[in-house]
């Protein structure tokens, strides 16, 4: 699957994405945080408070309970400030 | 069907603004909002992110939404990305109907939900050499969930 990042999230990690298949036992947007919270301190550092991050699925926002799919296309972000 | 755009370019009013209304006399009424770059604190520039494709797609949403809600000819809602001295324009939203009450409150519901419901993000650049990712406000939220 494919994972982008945006913003603060993206400089944290030090990369704007990277392609990743789905672990064993991650089903949702939460799970997929605390799986990626995993791979470096950078992503670690990115994904410490859960509740700063926002996701989208397919370029639709997600919620944390809602499922990941390997082939989708998910995004990891603060919120946002446009406008 | 909006006219959408994210662009580096700055945009011209006048020319959106004929857009709209060029070859109709249906149109009593054009809204227009216009976002500029404030220099709080000492600001030198105003980066502004955004995720390419979702936010066509969101901006697509949002105006869709407006137009199903107000009785609207035309909308246009153009969003600059990159590096924008303070001073420049950064958003135009033009909303057209017969009359204005349903231009102005188009036009008020759009700059409202484009504020949290576009991913667009911005950093700002200081003359002092720091930068900082701006956070999201809890009175732009309360601002689109009053619509």
């Amino acid at each position: 699957m494919q994972i982008l990042y945006f913003a603060w999230v993206r400089e944290k990690i030090g990369r704007a994405g990277e392609e990743i298949s789905l672990p064993p036992g991650v089903s949702d947007v939460a799970g997929l945080i605390r799986h990626l919270g995993t791979l470096s301190p950078g992503h670690a550092a990115a994904f410490a408070n859960p509740s700063a991050i926002r996701a989208a699925i397919n370029q639709d926002f997600a919620s944390p309970d809602d499922a990941v799919a390997d082939g989708d296309e998910v995004a990891f972000f603060p919120p946002v400030t446009g406008g | 069907m909006a006219r959408i755009a994210v662009q580096d370019a700055e945009f011209d009013t006048a020319a959106e603004t004929a857009l709209l209304t060029q070859g109709r006399t249906d149109i009593g009424a054009v809204a227009s909002f216009i976002g500029i770059c404030r220099a709080d604190d000492g600001l030198g520039a105003m980066v502004l992110e955004h995720y390419p494709g979702m936010t066509e797609r969101a901006l697509a949403k949002i105006t869709a939404e407006a137009e199903s809600r107000w009785p609207l000819t035309g909308c246009t809602v153009i969003h600059r990305v990159g590096r924008l001295p303070p001073g420049a324009p950064i958003v135009l939203v033009l909303t057209a109907s017969a009359h204005r009450q349903a231009a102005l409150d188009a036009c008020a519901f759009l700059m409202d939900w484009l504020k949290t419901k576009a991913p667009f993000w911005k950093r700002e650049e200081f003359t002092q050499g720091q930068a900082r990712w701006v956070e999201a406000r809890s009175e732009d939220d309360a601002a689109a969930q009053k619509w």
